[in-house]
């Protein structure tokens, strides 16, 4: 009789276990409208902790980059005495959807764009005020607060037609490989997404969320200081801010991250 | 001296009496450790928010003393059980000296 008590006990322990497990794995694998399909944004790798952070408007540090964005808009600079808002009036209108489909095809460069080329190129040809360095606070400000209006809105980039040159070369990059390591992007961010590489886990490297507060980084960084962060550390020599290379790449990547919703700013570890 | 500090806090503007509310502050503040070296090779000096005080309608409610571990930018969020109208008064000391303070007012039914 006693045996058969415990029999019972652990039967019903083991059950439980195993219902346990199976409904937490079926809450985690959950992510809502940041995993679409087979793609899952940053956030899904990140701990409970940074997601509140990135959430929550207030706690959320690249918010401060985003009212000073705010600021910057409405700020007259340059020889022409205009501001953002001069032309563009409300961002909350004209900025919206901006974040989702660039970097896209400049006709009079015969080339990509990326946000921080049209902000450069509307201060020099409108405002004929200098232009923003790339990782500058003013440029992260700025960009920042131009994605930030597109928050929540589908990646959807135009690969197609005239893009579609520089997508294949974006393509072409990522898949190539370089550095005394000798890896391609992929061999992280595609076969490897959700390992671990060393003490960091390894995401599938979406940039729907850029510019991204990074908590090492200690602010927001741009989509190129990322890519030269990873090219470094595969110890190849990185492209410049703003090269072809990178922008390109930069269309390719946000491709892959179709579907997904602009996290700008993004909280990451 | 770190430049362009901007404080941020958040309290609930209304509040039942003794109702525990949740104040929210974050101030962007590069909270230099003194540990960094710059491009010369030399230490950078430190320069943080050593002391975050709260007080409400004058009365201290919250005091902590930061150290260089503190990230950038730091967030706090304290609760706070409230009786009265009044205000919050908030105010950061860096080593520079310099106070950044803000105020917030909460009514209380």
């Amino acid at each position: 009789m006693k045996f058969f008590w415990r029999d019972i006990t652990l039967a019903v322990a083991t059950l439980s276990v195993a219902v346990g497990v199976g409904a937490s794995s079926a809450n985690a694998a959950d992510w809502g409208p940041y995993q679409v399909e087979d793609r899952r944004s940053g956030y899904t790798y990140m701990t409970d902790e940074s997601r509140a952070m990135q959430v929550d408007t207030f706690q959320n540090p690249g918010m401060l980059w985003v009212e000073e964005g705010a600021d910057l808009w409405t700020t007259v600079d340059g020889k022409a005495g205009k501001s953002c808002s001069t032309c563009h009036g409300d961002a909350a209108e004209s900025m919206k959807g901006i974040g989702a489909r660039y970097p896209v095809v400049d006709e009079g460069m015969g080339k990509l764009k990326n946000v921080e080329q049209q902000i450069n190129s509307c201060r020099g040809k409108n405002m004929e005020a200098a232009p923003y360095k790339w990782e500058s606070k003013e440029m992260l400000s700025l960009t920042s607060y131009v994605n930030h209006q597109s928050l929540g809105l589908p990646v959807s980039v135009k690969v197609d037609g005239a893009a579609a040159p520089f997508f294949e070369k974006g393509k072409a990059f990522y898949y190539e490989r370089r550095g005394q390591l000798d890896m391609s992007c992929s061999q992280c961010h595609e076969d490897n997404a959700g390992n671990m590489v060393r003490a960091n886990i390894l995401s599938e490297g979406q940039i729907n969320g850029f510019p991204t507060y990074r908590l090492k980084w200690q602010k927001p960084g741009s989509t190129h200081r990322r890519f030269r962060g990873c090219n470094k550390q595969v110890r190849s020599t990185p492209f410049g801010y703003g090269s072809d290379e990178y922008v390109n790449l930069e269309l390719y990547v946000k491709w892959r991250g179709r579907g997904l919703p602009v996290e700008t700013p993004a909280v990451r570890n | 001296m770190a430049s362009n500090v901007k404080p941020r806090v958040r309290v609930p503007g209304k509040a039942a009496k003794g109702e525990i509310v949740e104040i929210k502050t974050l101030i962007s503040h590069n909270m230099e450790s003194g540990r960094r070296k710059g491009k010369d090779g030399k230490l950078i000096p430190r320069s943080i928010i050593n002391k975050f005080e709260v007080t409400f309608n004058g009365k201290s409610v919250f005091s902590s003393d930061w150290q260089p571990a503190i990230s950038a930018n730091p967030y706090m969020s304290i609760f706070a059980k409230v009786d009265e109208s009044g205000e919050f008064a908030f105010k950061w000391t860096d080593d520079g000296g310099s106070i950044y303070e803000k105020t917030s007012k909460i009514t209380v039914s």
